[in-house]
């Protein structure tokens, strides 16, 4: 295993004025997952679900609360500067906001060559050689014109690609992608997604790719995690789920999303009501009892439902599909 | 002034353009756009950012900046032309009274100290639309009811609600006046899927009980299916095709809307995504010819000067060299 997330626990304490502990957002509560190296999983869920929360604690910028991170053997529990510093040259983190994420006083090369220097690329022409390598890869060329321009001169797309291209640099095994084409136009997503799945193939990378948006899923990965109120509920292969959807909430996410297609003016679509739990103080039991149809009583507003294997790596988080809810 | 015209068509634009001036020259946002709409239709406005759909939004509520260069053109409304309108008999007859809209980021647009309901309100009392304060606020409470959101929320202040909820009682604050027309700005893009699914559903069901026009501005093509009677593709600050949803959404003519059709990932339907290479071309200096050339597929050399606007078909209308 690559990376190896065992009941993994972020809480953000609340305080008020400062000081008076009210309570824990728990934005993560009790994620695991195995990714094996070179491969690409999908991680969908709505805001507030602690998706980027989960992309922040495998990355080591939170740290966890409770539960363990293992990346190619080592714990990153507690890490030194030494681990973290090893941990992170492998590792590359693509963020959501591209602009946001590129420091708009340097120039593309310098962005590119600073962490190569970091990393003890002490040779210019071999610097010089990764850096056209990786720029020529993200088809940003002729590189010559990229390399002394600034963010603010490049289009998002352009921006984005190099946020991508200081990802890889390093040559890392994973990359989380906390989603890279949310800020961008339709038209130019698929391209930067198709990028990065290239990238995946030609380095045999393993992808965490974040996203809200289930439709760009089936373009990326063939495995799917959904999340929601802090956990993940469902795992399967994104032809199986969307073919037979085992969870109630991921069912009604799928109901929600249309196709492009003029009848959709024509019907109303099936929401479930209300709106996702605090993830301050979480609803007892399964956190999707109070909005789902087939709630069982007694059982689903009680208890927090196990985990169950359904075989052929599809994995629901729900009681209906457990022996006790006869 | 309410007149019934002869002819069906609540909005009509006319060559509408809509220049900026800024430190670097002229920003052509809004140029020559060209459409009618008929009543209790929803136009559905599509193109990449910086399109000047945003633009074209403002332009139809005189909502302007004040760097505007150039701002002219005709537009009806039922027939009565109002860009010969005063700026303040405009704001006094015409915007929120005939029609309103919905900002981008509406929900993050409410005043955070001043209760919803007063909020919602208040166009009611300031265009004296009614005559008792009790009359204004129970018009509120039956907005509240249309887009809704349960009455006992209408005391509360903006940070006790939550996004999807806010976005409705932006909408109740466009709904509230009985306008004829309504333009949406990105009204669910920052919302959740399912929040999303939910707002589109109380959409569907006003356009139903009320028969409002709507005009709805998305970069969403997928979510605006929903509720697209007609739709309009604009590129790089001009119209380049104008049809109804059914021919829009299976075939679309314009070759920059097939690639935006194509690059449009889809969940159930399984297809090879295309994208467009390169990028919209500067809003400063475009292009002299057909703008969409430089990323089109199918250029030839005709596309050196400037397409125009052609019906190709009953109320199908394309810029483009390919389709005359």
């Amino acid at each position: 295993m690559l990376l190896s997330v065992k009941d993994l626990r972020t809480w953000f304490e609340l305080r008020r004025y400062g000081f008076v502990r009210v309570g824990h957002v728990r934005a993560l509560d009790g994620v695991s997952f195995d990714l094996k190296p070179g491969e690409a999983v999908a991680v969908v869920g709505e805001s507030g679900c602690g998706k980027s929360t989960l992309a922040k604690t495998i990355l080591g910028l939170e740290p966890p609360t409770a539960g363990e991170v293992r990346f190619d053997g080592r714990n990153l529990g507690k890490p030194t500067r030494e681990l973290l510093r090893w941990y992170r040259a492998r590792v590359g983190y693509v963020q959501q906001d591209p602009y946001g994420a590129l420091p708009p006083f340097m120039s593309v090369k310098r962005i590119l060559e600073e962490p190569l220097i970091i990393n003890g690329v002490k040779d210019r022409h071999e610097r010089q050689r990764r850096i056209y390598e990786a720029l020529t890869q993200l088809k940003l060329t002729p590189v010559e014109d990229f390399l002394n321009k600034y963010p603010h001169m490049l289009s998002g797309g352009q921006q984005q690609r190099v946020v991508i291209a200081r990802a890889k640099i390093l040559e890392p095994k994973l990359i989380v992608a906390d989603e890279p084409v949310s800020m961008l136009d339709a038209s130019v997503r698929v391209e930067i997604l198709q990028l990065l799945r290239e990238l995946q193939r030609e380095y045999e990378l393993a992808v965490i790719y974040i996203t809200h948006d289930l439709s760009t899923v089936r373009y990326f990965s063939e495995r799917i995690f959904v999340m929601y109120g802090g956990k993940i509920i469902e795992q399967a292969q994104m032809e199986d789920l969307l073919a037979d959807p085992k969870h109630p909430y991921t069912e009604a996410l799928l109901r929600a999303i249309p196709d492009p297609h003029p009848k959709n003016a024509e019907t109303m679509r099936e929401v479930p009501p209300g709106e996702p739990p605090s993830l301050l103080n979480p609803p007892l039991g399964c956190r999707f009892h109070p909005r789902c149809s087939k709630m069982i009583e007694g059982l689903c507003d009680q208890t927090e439902p196990p985990e169950v294997d359904l075989g052929d790596q599809h994995i629901v988080g729900c009681w209906l599909y457990t022996d006790q809810q006869s | 002034m309410r007149k019934t015209s002869s002819d069906s068509a609540l909005l009509r634009i006319e060559g509408l353009r809509l220049h900026f001036k800024t430190m670097r020259g002229t920003v052509q946002a809004v140029d020559d756009v060209t459409f009618s709409l008929n009543r209790g239709r929803t136009l559905v406005v599509v193109g990449e950012s910086g399109c000047g759909k945003s633009s074209l939004a403002r332009g139809i509520l005189r909502l302007l900046p004040r760097n505007v260069e150039t701002y002219s053109g005709k537009i009806y409304l039922n027939g009565d032309e109002l860009m010969c309108l005063t700026d303040e008999r405009f704001r006094r007859e015409v915007r929120w009274v005939r029609m309103s809209m919905v900002p981008q980021a509406a929900m993050n647009s409410l005043n955070p100290v001043v209760r919803v309901e007063d909020q919602v309100a208040e166009p009611l009392l300031v265009h004296k639309c009614v005559t008792t304060r009790e009359e204004a606020y129970e018009r509120a409470r039956e907005a509240f009811r249309m887009v809704g959101v349960p009455l006992d929320f209408m005391t509360r202040y903006p940070f006790e609600l939550s996004g999807g909820m806010r976005q409705r009682v932006a909408l109740a604050m466009a709904l509230v006046t009985d306008p004829e027309l309504v333009v949406l700005d990105e009204p669910t893009s920052a919302l959740d899927l399912l929040t999303q699914a939910n707002i589109m559903n109380v959409l569907k069901q006003i356009k139903k009980d009320i028969g409002v026009t709507f005009i709805l501005i998305t970069h969403d093509i997928a979510t605006s299916s929903e509720l697209a009677d007609d739709a309009a593709v604009m590129y790089a600050g001009q119209l380049v095709e104008f049809c109804d949803a059914g021919r829009f959404y299976l075939d679309p003519l314009h070759p920059y809307s097939r690639g935006l059709m194509g690059s449009v990932p889809t969940l159930w339907e399984r297809k090879d995504l295309m994208f467009i290479p390169g990028q919209p071309p500067s809003l400063l200096d475009p292009p002299k010819g057909c703008r969409f050339a430089e990323r089109c597929p199918d250029r030839f050399d005709k596309c050196e000067e400037e397409p125009p606007l052609t019906e190709v078909d009953v109320g199908h209308w394309v810029k483009c060299w390919l389709h005359r």
